[in-house]
């Protein structure tokens, strides 16, 4: 039986890696999405920052001061009439408009609170959103100071409360950080689904499929024979990707080594039975690839990579529970900058090993309904 | 018949492709320097067998490919520089015609008169007569993937009428198709032929050869013969012999005549043997043919296989070399394959039907019928391809629902695609194969060095299977599946497209390995690969209609006109006696 299983992943391992075109296609896209995501960042810079001043005094100057020096907006526009802001929002001239009402300085002074009209173009609300935390923060920032600088003066009162904001884990919110421990996680994803759903329907297609049907494997060896060299040339890839993160972007790595490979084991294990499940029921290659990625598109959607799934509906969330992607993919983050202990991953890991049983037994027991 | 013109002539073309095995390398010759001409009011068969050169030869006549070497001129035209005023004048049907599978017979028909631009009436009238032709009328609707082989390749035919050319290129039609929907599709042509048309037929199966006015026989890209089929099998005419009443094994019968100087080539022909002498004034000895008392020598007519082999220089001799290696299984005239009421239903659709049938220890059992009619069905569940919806497929002792995987192990199985890893290498499928079936270390070693040698694999083990010539492919695909030396063989049609004298040679090792006790099933719709069995079930409409030797079945249908049936008439006579009976019943009921 080891015998067998042994001549199954060498034939598999020989059949991906014997022609440099094979070769080839397992660690271009690797290469390539590793040169390339990195720099995909969700942070908001190069922008163009409208403002609409109606008031004379020293507060707003001070403060349109502050936020044109905001990294996220390289230019600042002044805008006079309603017409004009129409315009500029319309015509994507600037990609938020601050407008300050006449008395702005004075309510301020007089000690109580302003209103500050901001204008967003509602068409481009991801950038939107996060350069409005920028606006909000230097308020915050600005009303403190003023605030502390009052309390100079009258001395002994109690400090305000304020709120400082400091990024654990990724104190100068270095996207790359963010990214790369969820790329080890996705790319790994790619690797492993294709080899085995793909492997399977190129057997079918070849005849040999048949080969292997009429030999004394089981289905068990069979499915084994396919998981096995998946899981290897994935966690190759995987290990690619991880030594690039810690030593060429330089992610500090804070977690265990070990954890991290223990968990993405079993991220493969369930990968490889939605890979089978998929190659159960296509009978030609190209059926394969549509299958494999009419499954990659929503993992990739509800894994908490791209859109945070705490904002997604509840039924939705239920749904993200059996895609392993969003569980790894938090294994993989966490073990890297919060170095969570074998309790928190054993806690992300046990979802895998349920995704696996199902999408296993159901492969196992489309397989034997086909011969049937 | 009209008068004859040669509208196609080849003046020594060649044809070169890069080399699958080394594409940076000196290219492969596909064709060499072919001279030829195809006239009109005649049928040109284009035969050979797989790889010949048949396929490249009928593209450069339509102006699919460029020679390399020499002159092509199609009705006059150099058919790639005028392919635009050739196009409506040629009709080509490629090897698997570009049928739609999910369009119906009408569509396909209308897309592609649009595309051979005949419209309004001229459209209307061709329709009609082609669907009368082809008696497609009442599967207009139908999608053509749901078409039977025959079928297609009747709709592929009237695609490829459409416009009426003068010239007709027919890539392997008979590919697929029964001999019954065969013959339909050859009398059409023939129809066509006598109309004044150009027609080629190409064609793998030697058979038809003799049908046609005018042969160009291919083999490896050379041109063999060219003329009539008749003057080829006058010079072996007296050369062809049977041996009769022959006592005891005809195998082992063969196996000594082959090893005779005397005698170029033989097979087994029903109970007697038929060889072809090298000398028809040299008889070979009766005495040490071991053949019995009763044996003798008598003349029988030529086929075009035999001039064939002829020109080739004679078959293998009679040794097989496989089988002296091979260890004696007992022959205990146990029973090794039951099929007990085997029924397999897709759906409401019954494609075998309560199929019994045993085979003994050390004997081959043919599985014979047309297209569709359940034998590939009946053959998968018997190897555990496919679970019998009801009834029970015993192989060596075993119930193959139960105990499948020891049951398997038992078992070498042969494909009719060559099915071998084309992403290994040759030493890599062997290792691969002898693994699975178990074999490790010392002994897997020994095993893979013993095929290595008996079939003279040495200098492809690191070549990809796929680049292998046609006879080192065959071989290697035995090999593979008789390492881990099998009591049972499973073959589907094993031998399709492979040159006579490689079928020898397959024959001849497992006539061996029968010797040694080895029991075969093979699946076939070739007339001579029956008539190797020691007895034939015949499919038909999901049911086993007729077993035995096939000499039975020959003589199940002799009688009247017929004295001296053919296989091929047995099998069609018994198949159409069948469904006439089927009808009847079916009307009484």
């Amino acid at each position: 039986m080891f015998h067998r299983i042994r001549t199954l992943i060498i034939k598999e391992l020989q059949t991906l890696l014997r022609d440099p075109e094979g070769r080839r296609f397992l660690i271009l896209p690797v290469l390539m999405q590793l040169c390339l995501f990195p720099f995909v960042t969700m942070e908001v810079r190069h922008n163009t920052l409208g403002i609409m001043n109606h008031d004379d005094g020293p507060i707003s100057a001070e403060l349109i001061q502050r936020f044109s020096q905001a990294r996220a907006f390289e230019k600042v526009v002044w805008i006079k009439s309603e017409h004009e802001l129409k315009e500029t929002v319309e015509q994507q001239k600037a990609l938020l408009v601050l407008r300050f009402p006449s008395d702005f300085s004075r309510t301020l002074e007089a000690g109580k609170s302003p209103s500050l009209q901001v204008v967003l173009d509602g068409r481009r609300s991801t950038t939107g959103q996060v350069a409005m935390g920028y606006i909000a923060d230097i308020l915050q920032d600005y009303s403190m100071e003023r605030a502390q600088a009052r309390g100079a003066v009258t001395a002994g009162s109690p400090p305000l409360t304020s709120l400082v904001v400091r990024h654990w884990f990724n104190p100068n919110l270095d996207f790359t950080w963010y990214i790369l421990p969820s790329l080890v996680a996705i790319i790994t994803t790619i690797g492993a689904l294709i080899v085995t759903s793909l492997s399977i329907a190129r057997e079918r297609e070849q005849g040999t499929f048949d080969q292997l049907l009429v030999s004394p494997l089981t289905p068990g060896m069979i499915m084994l024979g396919k998981a096995i060299p998946a899981i290897i040339i994935s966690m190759s890839q995987g290990t690619v990707i991880f030594l690039a993160a810690v030593f060429v972007y330089q992610v500090p790595f804070s977690g265990s080594v070990f954890l991290l490979y223990g968990s993405m084991f079993f991220y493969m294990l369930s990968l490889v039975g939605f890979g089978l499940f998929i190659s159960s029921i296509c009978s030609s290659q190209q059926q394969a690839f549509l299958g494999t990625f009419s499954f990659m598109m929503p993992a990739m959607l509800l894994s908490g990579y791209s859109a945070p799934i705490d904002n997604m509906p509840q039924w939705l969330q239920t749904l993200t529970w059996f895609n392993p992607l969003r569980h790894f993919i938090v294994i993989s983050k966490d073990v890297f900058l919060k170095n969570i202990d074998v309790y928190t991953v054993a806690m992300h890991v046990w979802p895998l090993l349920v995704i696996t049983a199902i999408t296993m037994s159901m492969a196992a027991f489309i397989f034997r309904y086909r011969l049937g | 018949m009209s008068e004859q013109h040669v509208v196609i002539t080849l003046t020594e073309i060649g044809k070169d492709f890069p080399d699958p095995a080394n594409p940076k390398g000196a290219p492969r010759p596909a064709l060499h320097s072919i001279s030829a001409g195809i006239r009109t009011g005649v049928i040109t068969g284009l035969v050979g067998p797989d790889g010949a050169g048949k396929s490249t030869m009928i593209r450069l006549m339509a102006g699919l490919l460029k020679p390399t070497r020499g002159t092509v001129r199609t009705l006059g035209m150099d058919p790639i520089g005028e392919a635009e005023a050739l196009r409506h004048r040629i009709g080509y049907m490629p090897q698997k015609f570009g049928l739609y599978e999910d369009l119906s017979v009408q569509e396909n028909l209308n897309l592609y008169a649009d595309l051979r631009g005949v419209l309004g009436e001229e459209r209307r009238v061709s329709f009609a007569r082609l669907l009368e032709f082809t008696a497609l009328q009442r599967f207009t609707e139908r999608r053509a993937g749901r078409l039977s082989g025959g079928m297609k390749q009747k709709l592929g035919l009237a695609c490829a009428l459409l416009g009426q050319p003068r010239v007709l290129l027919l890539d392997e039609p008979g590919v697929g198709v029964d001999p019954i929907s065969r013959r339909e599709l050859w009398k059409m042509v023939e129809d066509l032929a006598r109309s004044g048309l150009a027609v080629l037929w190409s064609t793998a199966y030697l058979d038809e050869a003799e049908l046609c006015d005018e042969v160009l026989l291919l083999n490896e890209g050379q041109l063999l013969f060219d003329g009539p089929p008749k003057s080829l099998t006058d010079k072996v005419k007296a050369r062809c012999m049977h041996v009769f009443g022959i006592e005891g094994n005809r195998r082992q019968v063969l196996k000594r005549a082959l090893d005779q100087d005397e005698v170029m080539d033989g097979v087994i022909q029903g109970r007697n043997v038929r060889i072809l002498l090298r000398d028809s004034e040299k008889h070979p000895d009766l005495a040490r043919l071991g053949a019995g008392p009763d044996a003798g020598i008598r003349n029988v007519a030529p086929h075009f296989e035999d001039g064939f082999i002829d020109i080739l220089g004679g078959g293998p001799g009679g040794e097989s070399v496989l089988a002296e290696r091979l260890t004696q299984i007992p022959l205990d005239g146990a029973v090794v394959i039951e099929a007990q009421h085997l029924t397999k239903q897709f759906g409401d659709f019954t494609a075998t039907d309560d199929v019994t049938f045993k085979v003994t220890r050390g004997e081959i059992f043919g599985l014979l019928g047309p297209n569709g009619a359940g034998k590939s069905t009946t053959f998968k569940m018997m190897c555990g391809l496919l679970t019998p919806t009801s009834g029970t497929a015993m192989v060596a002792g075993y119930d193959l629902k139960r105990s499948g995987s020891a049951a398997r192990q038992q078992l070498g199985y042969m494909a009719q695609k060559f099915s071998l890893y084309s992403t290994l290498s040759v030493r890599q499928n062997l290792d691969f194969f002898s693994g699975v079936y178990g074999l490790y270390g010392a002994k897997q070693r020994a095993a893979v060095e013993e095929m290595t040698e008996v079939f003279n694999l040495a200098q492809f083990l690191d070549a990809a299977p796929d680049t292998l010539p046609l006879g080192y492919r065959q071989r290697l695909a035995l090999a593979c599946a008789i390492m881990h030396e099998p009591s049972i063989l499973f073959l589907d049609e094993p031998t399709s497209g492979v040159d006579p004298v490689t079928r020898r040679e397959f024959w001849t090792h497992i006539n061996g390995i029968v010797e040694k006790g080895v029991t075969v099933m093979v699946t076939t719709h070739f007339m001579d690969e029956a008539e190797y069995c020691d007895r034939i079930g015949l499919v038909s409409a999901g049911e086993l209609i007729a077993t035995g030797t096939p000499d039975d079945l020959k003589e199940m249908v002799a009688g009247g006109t017929r004295d001296d049936p053919t296989m091929e008439d047995a099998f069609i006579l018994l198949v159409q006696q069948h469904a006439e009976e089927r009808a009847r019943t079916a009307k009484a009921a």
